[in-house]
Formats: C-alpha cells, sequence, structure tokens
C-alpha cells in the first residue's frame, strides 16, 4: 500500500510554486534531523575528553570538581527502574482491560481522558504533585522510592499507549483459533494475546525507560539532590541523577566555569544512556512492522 | 497513536466474550462455573487496576488544590493572577504571577511560530513526498530528537546557542526569551510532525488520486486536497505541541533568562511559570507562603495544559468522524 506523488516535471508557474515549496518542506526536514545532529555531535565532540574509567567509577571529589560520576550513574538507573516497575505492570494491566474487555461507556470514556490528561500534565506539576503526596502524606521523604513513584506514574501513559497498540496488532485469529480450542477468555489473553504482543510491549516500555532517565523537573523535589557522599543502600535514600547533575553543575555552582568538561561528560553519558535505549526500541520496532506487513 | 496498519490486520470479527464489533457493547457467553468466577476474578482486578489513571489523575488535581488554595488566604485570586510583581522572598512578599503567565504564554507562542510551520512542514515531506527509504531513516531521526533529554537540549541552549545570540545580536545577555522560544521549538516539533504525518498518512489514497487525475499539480494536491483533509489532525498536533511547550521546565528553566518582568522585547530574559516552579521549591520554606503560592502557580500551569487537551480532544473527535 505505498502510494508516490507523479515524478513528472510541471513546468510554468505552477511548477515553479511546486519547485519552491518541495525545496521549503526538505529544508525544513533536513533543518530537523541536522538540529538532532548538531546537539548530538556537540556534546560528544566537548563531552569525550573527559570519559574515563575514573570518571564513570569513582565518586565525586572535592565539591563536586573533581572526580566521577558513579553515584549519579546509579541513581539514574535506579530511579528509572523504580519508575518502570510501578508504571509497567499497571501500564499493561490498564491496556489489556481497554482493549479485550472493555465496552463503551462512561466509565471507559473517564478512564481514557485520565490517561490523555495524565499525558499532558507538565513533568514539574507531577513534581509538585509528588513532593506533596508521596514525600509528604506518605511520609516517605526525598528518597529513591518517591522519585520512582512520581517518574512511575508520568510514565504510565506512554507505556499504556504503547500497550494498546502492541494489543490492538495481534490478529483476532489468534483468538479466535484459541477459543476454538476451547481456552476461556482469560487463557486466550495470557497465553495467546499478551505473549504474541510482548515484544512491542517491551519496545513501549524501553522507550519509557529512556524518557523516565531523562527527566529532570520530576526528580527535583521528590528524590534526587546535589550530592550524597555514599551510594543509595535503600530504597529511602536520596539518590544523586545525572540530569539533575547537570543542571546543578551548569547553573548552581559556584564554580560552573571550572566544571565544564565535567558537564560535557555527563551529559555525554546521558544522551548515550538514553539515546541507546531509543535505538534500541527504535530498531526492535521497525523490524516488528516490517515483519507484521509480509 | 494507533498504528495505522494495525486495523488493517485485525479483521472485525465478533468474538465471544468480546465487546461486540460494532455496538461496542458486552456480550456475555461463558458458562460453568469455575471459569465464571476465574473469568470474573480477572476482568474486575483489570478493571480495578485501569482505574488507577483515574485515581493518580485525581490525586494529582487534589494535591494541587490542597497546597496551593491556601495561597488564597493571603493574596487574593484577582491579585495574583493579575498582580505585576513576583517578588516572594521579599519582606513584605509580592505574589502577583502575570509576569510568569506572561513569560509562558510569549515563549510558548514565539516557540510556535518556529515549531509550526517546520514541524508541519516535515510532516509533509515524510508522508507526502519522501522516498519511503528516506522517511525510513529520517522518521527515527525525528523520534530521537524527541527522546533527547529537556536538560541536554537547556544545557546545549545555555553553552552552545545563548553565547552565539549574545555577539550576533549584540545584546546583554543570550539567556532570553528568543533563545529559549528556538529551544523549546525543537522540544515541540516531534510532537507536532509525528501527530500530523499520522493525520496526513489516513488521508485516503483515493482523494490523491482523484486531485491529481483533475490535472492538479503535486503541489497543488498536497495544499488544496490532503492537508486540508487531514486539518483536524494536523490542529489536534499543533495544540498538544504547545501544551508541551508550555509545561516543559528545563529549558525554560535554563535558557530563558529568569527575570520575573513582563516582556517588552524578545531579548528581554523572562521566567516562565515551571521555570518559576522549579528554581524556587527547593528553597521555599516547607508550607509557608511562597511554598503555597509556587502550588497555586502549578495549578494555573496545569489549567492551561488541561485547556490544551480538551481542545486537542474536541479537534481530534472532530477528524475522527471525517476520516
Amino acid at each position: 500500500m505505498t502510494f508516490s506523488l507523479p515524478k513528472n516535471i510541471v513546468s510554468g508557474k505552477r511548477g515553479t510554486a511546486q519547485k519552491i515549496w518541495f525545496t521549503l518542506f526538505r529544508l525544513a526536514a533536513g533543518i530537523n534531523v541536522l538540529a538532532l545532529f548538531a546537539v548530538i555531535a556537540f556534546i560528544i565532540s566537548r563531552g569525550i575528553s573527559a570519559i574515563s574509567w575514573e570518571f564513570l567509577s569513582e565518586m565525586p571529589r572535592n565539591s563536586m570538581t573533581e572526580g566521577g560520576i558513579l553515584p549519579c550513574i546509579i541513581g539514574t538507573i535506579c530511579l528509572a527502574l523504580g519508575a518502570l516497575s510501578v508504571a509497567f505492570p499497571v501500564g499493561v494491566g490498564t491496556a489489556i482491560y481497554l482493549n479485550e474487555y472493555a465496552s463503551q461507556g462512561k466509565v471507559v470514556g473517564v478512564i481514557r481522558f485520565a490517561i490523555a490528561n495524565l499525558a499532558g500534565v507538565p513533568s514539574v506539576v507531577f513534581g509538585l504533585f509528588g513532593l506533596a503526596f508521596f514525600c509528604t502524606v506518605l511520609n516517605l521523604g526525598v528518597s529513591l522510592v518517591s522519585g520512582a513513584l512520581t517518574l512511575g506514574i508520568m510514565s504510565l501513559p506512554v507505556i499504556i499507549g504503547a500497550s494498546e497498540e502492541a494489543l490492538k496488532a495481534v490478529p483476532n485469529t489468534y483468538r479466535e483459533a484459541s477459543l476454538g480450542l476451547g481456552a476461556s477468555k482469560w487463557q486466550t489473553i495470557c497465553r495467546v494475546v499478551v505473549p504474541s504482543a510482548l515484544p512491542g510491549i517491551l519496545t513501549g516500555s524501553i522507550l519509557a525507560l529512556g524518557r523516565a532517565a531523562g527527566e529532570t523537573a520530576p526528580i527535583m523535589f521528590t528524590g534526587a539532590v546535589f550530592f550524597t557522599p555514599d551510594l543509595p543502600s535503600s530504597v529511602f535514600d536520596e539518590v544523586m541523577a545525572l540530569p539533575y547533575h547537570i543542571y546543578v553543575l551548569a547553573t548552581a555552582g559556584t564554580h560552573i566555569g571550572e566544571t565544564r568538561h565535567l558537564q560535557y561528560g555527563t551529559a555525554l553519558v546521558l544522551i548515550a544512556l538514553v539515546l541507546g535505549m531509543n535505538l534500541f526500541a527504535i530498531i526492535i520496532r521497525s523490524r516488528l512492522r516490517n515483519r507484521s506487513r509480509v | 497513536m494507533t498504528h495505522p496498519e494495525a486495523t488493517e490486520i485485525t479483521p472485525k470479527v465478533d468474538l465471544p466474550g468480546w465487546p461486540d464489533t460494532k455496538t461496542g457493547q458486552k456480550k456475555d457467553t461463558l458458562t460453568g462455573r469455575r471459569t465464571a468466577i476465574g473469568e470474573w476474578l480477572a476482568e474486575s482486578s483489570l478493571f480495578t487496576i485501569s482505574l488507577i489513571s483515574i485515581l493518580a489523575l485525581g490525586l494529582i488535581m487534589l494535591f494541587l488544590l490542597m497546597e496551593g488554595s491556601p495561597t488564597f488566604s493571603f493574596v487574593s485570586i484577582r491579585d495574583f493572577v493579575l498582580g505585576h510583581f513576583w517578588y516572594p522572598t521579599d519582606e513584605p512578599p509580592d505574589f502577583g504571577i502575570l509576569p510568569l503567565i506572561t513569560g509562558s504564554v510569549s515563549v510558548t507562542l514565539i516557540s510556535s511560530l518556529i515549531a509550526v510551520p517546520s514541524g508541519v512542514m516535515t510532516a509533509i515531506y515524510l508522508s507526502e513526498i519522501a522516498p519511503p527509504r528516506v522517511a525510513e531513516i529520517l522518521k527515527p531521526a525525528i523520534e530521537l530528537l524527541a527522546s533527547l533529554p529537556s536538560v541536554v537540549i537547556g544545557f546545549f541552549g545555555m553553552v552552545a546557542v545563548a553565547p552565539v545570540m549574545h555577539e550576533v545580536f549584540n545584546i546583554p545577555t543570550g539567556l532570553n526569551l528568543f533563545t529559549a522560544s528556538i529551544m523549546l521549538a525543537f522540544m515541540s516539533i516531534p510532537t507536532i510532525c509525528t501527530i500530523s504525518e499520522d493525520a496526513l498518512r489516513s488521508v485516503p489514497i483515493t482523494y490523491r488520486e482523484a486531485s491529481l487525475a483533475l490535472g492538479a499539480t503535486p503541489f497543488e494536491t498536497i495544499s488544496k486536497v490532503t492537508v486540508p483533509a487531514a486539518l483536524s489532525g494536523i490542529t489536534t498536533a499543533i495544540i498538544l505541541g504547545m501544551s508541551r511547550a508550555i509545561g516543559e521546565t528545563m529549558v525554560v528553566l535554563m535558557v530563558a533568562g529568569g527575570a520575573a518582568m513582563i516582556p517588552e522585547s524578545i531579548f528581554d530574559p523572562i521566567r516562565p511559570m515551571p521555570a518559576s516552579i522549579a528554581a524556587e521549591m527547593g528553597e521555599a520554606p516547607f508550607r509557608g507562603d511562597h511554598y503555597h503560592a509556587l502550588f497555586a502557580t502549578g495549578i494555573t500551569l496545569f489549567l492551561f495544559t488541561i485547556l490544551f487537551n480538551v481542545l486537542a480532544m474536541s479537534a481530534s473527535r472532530r477528524f475522527r468522524l471525517k476520516g
């Protein structure tokens, strides 16, 4: 089902208009892709010199003007995985309900409305909510668990959306075959529908994981701190995180100029982590789509 | 965002136990007591799980209101929204968020002046003009642009773009409304582009064929048939892109300059609402006036995004009816 506009050359005024506009369309696409590469190339070229084994594996020293960023890397990974462990079961469960069970009705309408609006809530508002609810009312304080829960709620719509798309792509013939063999609806969902949708669900989850790892505003008041002398030993400890570390070093420190190379290095580690996860998910997904097209 | 192919793969056949394909209503066909209880248990636990989204949104609104409403015991809603001065730490403090609101609105509008043409044109290129192979490479690039952490874009704006602005325009600081708008545009372009492209692709091919057969050039087909047919989808894309821009925090926190004043030129530093919340919450005394005022700012910001979302939803509903 591909369609392409005819390639024949149009002459005259209409042809000129077309040429100009098509060039503009190409230009717009070019600029956007260029912007991506400009940011990545800039961070890599400035940051690569800061990267060393010590940088990745040591604690910061001398009020963060020297040393490594190990606690930030560990903190970010813990926060993102924690967020996923909250959002994954809830998100997939919701997607299964919406795609396999929900009949059109008021409650389902409200659920969909809530998901759509949750997706639009600004990240800093999630931070405020986390501060008021998880840190204060649930008395979890500024901790790994508060940050992870806040990020988890933020990732919920992403995971629901991706899982629903994956479930929708499971052909109905699979369900028919399973029912025809005498399986019940729940058995069909558990053993046929979800397993065939699993690659798509996991891809979406990796995307959500990458997004959670890169977010700053939701963890600023809920989980991340400027500096901790130790690595987190329990979920109730405060953590350092890569995005927050970049922000603090670049704006709030007294040694902004001297720590520039550390900032570039930290930014490079963060984009390597996030873009790596995204690239992985995008490649898997395009393979899946090509396969399902055949 | 449903995968366009998904509906084609799945033929619509009624299955026992699933909702009816035409009416969307449930048909009950399960028999046998043990299965019935198990099935009921599975369905109701999944239903309970799916209520968590409502609970989350409800709790967010509840806690914003609970922590934000005490603000209006020491400043009236009118003075809060329309007050020209935001000096929360002065003695006596001023809690007027008009400079923050104008900051947010101006940075969102100027960034959409850049992001809307650029995003929609990229979508047109990807959906209508680009050879499939090129589109297959460019699309992931746009998605990767969306996945760049906002703090990295903000950092890039600070260290790479702002100094250039400072030199080129000979202005006191490169951290201002204009630079922030440019950086913010690159955060909303992927949203605008992806949703617009979906809308363009869902325009039936027969429309284009009919237009070409009548002698229209490819560009005339795009501008007079394809884009108008996808217009409500593109509108949704634009609104969601703007919603993303107004709520975006790190970019405006790092690049906008941080001066809480109503901008008079595009080179003035500004302090949009999210930047103010993020920058000040750390220092605001717990449950003090400043703390509550920041939550009330959060309510204002939340209302803006809800408004954008409702507009986007109604635009996309019209879109679905048409398509």
